[in-house]
């Protein structure tokens, strides 16, 4: 309730299993998370706002999430593997688009197999969750949600003030988003200390919008 | 009075979870879903519950099905097998968790006759798992049935 900022971050959930749906649903919710979930990569990407079949377009501007969807997802959470998507699929389509790559995605699986974890990180994935989840994983999403909630309002407040020596943490505006590597720096974000890095407090004067930071 | 049967029957629920968890039939992540459980989603325990139950009949249905078959469709059986041991561990259900893993052995292995061994197992567990939850959920709908009383 009230200035929360958590209320404001809306997660999309994909998983096959109803029970993994509801699951993760009220583990979202009780984070304080809004909620989508379904059943399928194609309904996501539906969801989305982008259609299975839209490959990689170099000739769409750099948009704003919000004129492709009428709601902004902030994080997508999916199983990894899903009848009617390859493994790695709706990963793959989302950091592809040029529209939705910067969405952070986090991928479950319930097996522990090493390979598929590095390939997931690879392919641009922010987390691997290790089912079945639990709470204190959910702990992990924040950092990556704050980053496209601070990146996107960016567009709104003056860009220039954080276009600086943040630049390697991944706090670009908008305008400096397509010079950087994304890949490199999603690369740093695997990693744990890139978490400890941010620093919301650092950030938290800056921006008008964005009030409680838990 | 009715405050002494609310807690009576709170206290027999509990026992019956925490012999649940001895026997090994639920293990730490039934713990994690009663967690998630609060005064604004009473019903989530028994909603997922529901849903698991209902989810587990219509695999194990479609698993004796194809283990009827002359020639074993294994790829289905797999795809089953890994369904319900996704839903058996997302629930706590551990045992049925343990017999999914031995199905989906002999399924890898292609051993009809070890997959209908294991696919029994899953069936006895199931069935176990089921009256136990189905007791639970009596005990549980008699406390919020009191417990509505007194408003």
């Amino acid at each position: 309730m009230g200035m929360a900022a958590d209320s404001e971050f809306h997660v999309l959930a994909v998983d096959d299993s109803i029970i993994d749906r509801k699951v993760i649903e009220r583990l979202l919710k009780t984070s304080s998370y809004q909620v989508t979930t379904v059943d399928s990569g194609s309904k996501a990407l539906e969801f989305l706002g982008l259609r299975e079949d839209d490959g990689i377009n170099p000739n769409t501007p750099s948009v704003s999430p919000n004129n492709h969807r009428e709601v902004e997802v902030n994080l997508v959470i999916t199983d990894y593997c899903m009848p009617g998507m390859t493994d790695y699929g709706l990963l793959k389509k989302i950091k592809e688009s040029s529209s939705l790559k910067n969405i952070p995605v986090v991928i479950m699986s319930s097996e522990n197999v090493p390979s598929r974890i590095s390939r997931c990180l690879e392919e641009g994935a922010e987390e691997f969750l290790l089912k079945p989840v639990k709470l204190s994983d959910l702990k992990k999403l924040r950092p990556h949600m704050l980053r496209t909630k601070i990146k996107s309002h960016n567009g709104k407040q003056e860009p220039e003030e954080l276009g600086m020596p943040d630049e390697k943490i991944g706090f670009p505006s908008p305008k400096q988003e397509e010079q950087q590597q994304q890949q490199p720096q999603s690369k740093n974000n695997k990693r744990k200390a890139m978490e400890e890095d941010v620093s919301p407090e650092r950030t938290r004067p800056r921006l008008n919008g964005i009030t409680t930071m838990v | 009075m009715n405050q002494m049967a609310i807690a009576a029957l709170k206290n027999q629920y509990k026992s019956f979870v925490q012999s649940m968890f001895d026997e090994g039939v639920l293990d730490n992540q039934f713990s994690q879903l009663q967690d998630l459980q609060d005064s604004s989603n009473p019903n989530f325990v028994d909603e997922v519950i529901t849903l698991f139950c209902n989810d587990a009949e219509r695999i194990i249905t479609e698993m004796n099905r194809y283990l009827n078959y002359q020639n074993v469709d294994f790829s289905k059986l797999d795809s089953n097998v890994h369904q319900l041991k996704g839903s058996s561990s997302s629930i706590g259900a551990h045992r049925m968790k343990l017999a999914c893993v031995n199905l989906q052995q002999a399924s890898y292995d292609r051993n009809k006759e070890e997959c209908v061994e294991a696919f029994n197992s899953i069936r006895h567990e199931y069935c176990l798992l089921r009256s136990k939850f189905q007791f639970l959920m009596q005990i549980q709908r008699r406390i919020v049935a009191l417990e509505n009383n007194q408003q």
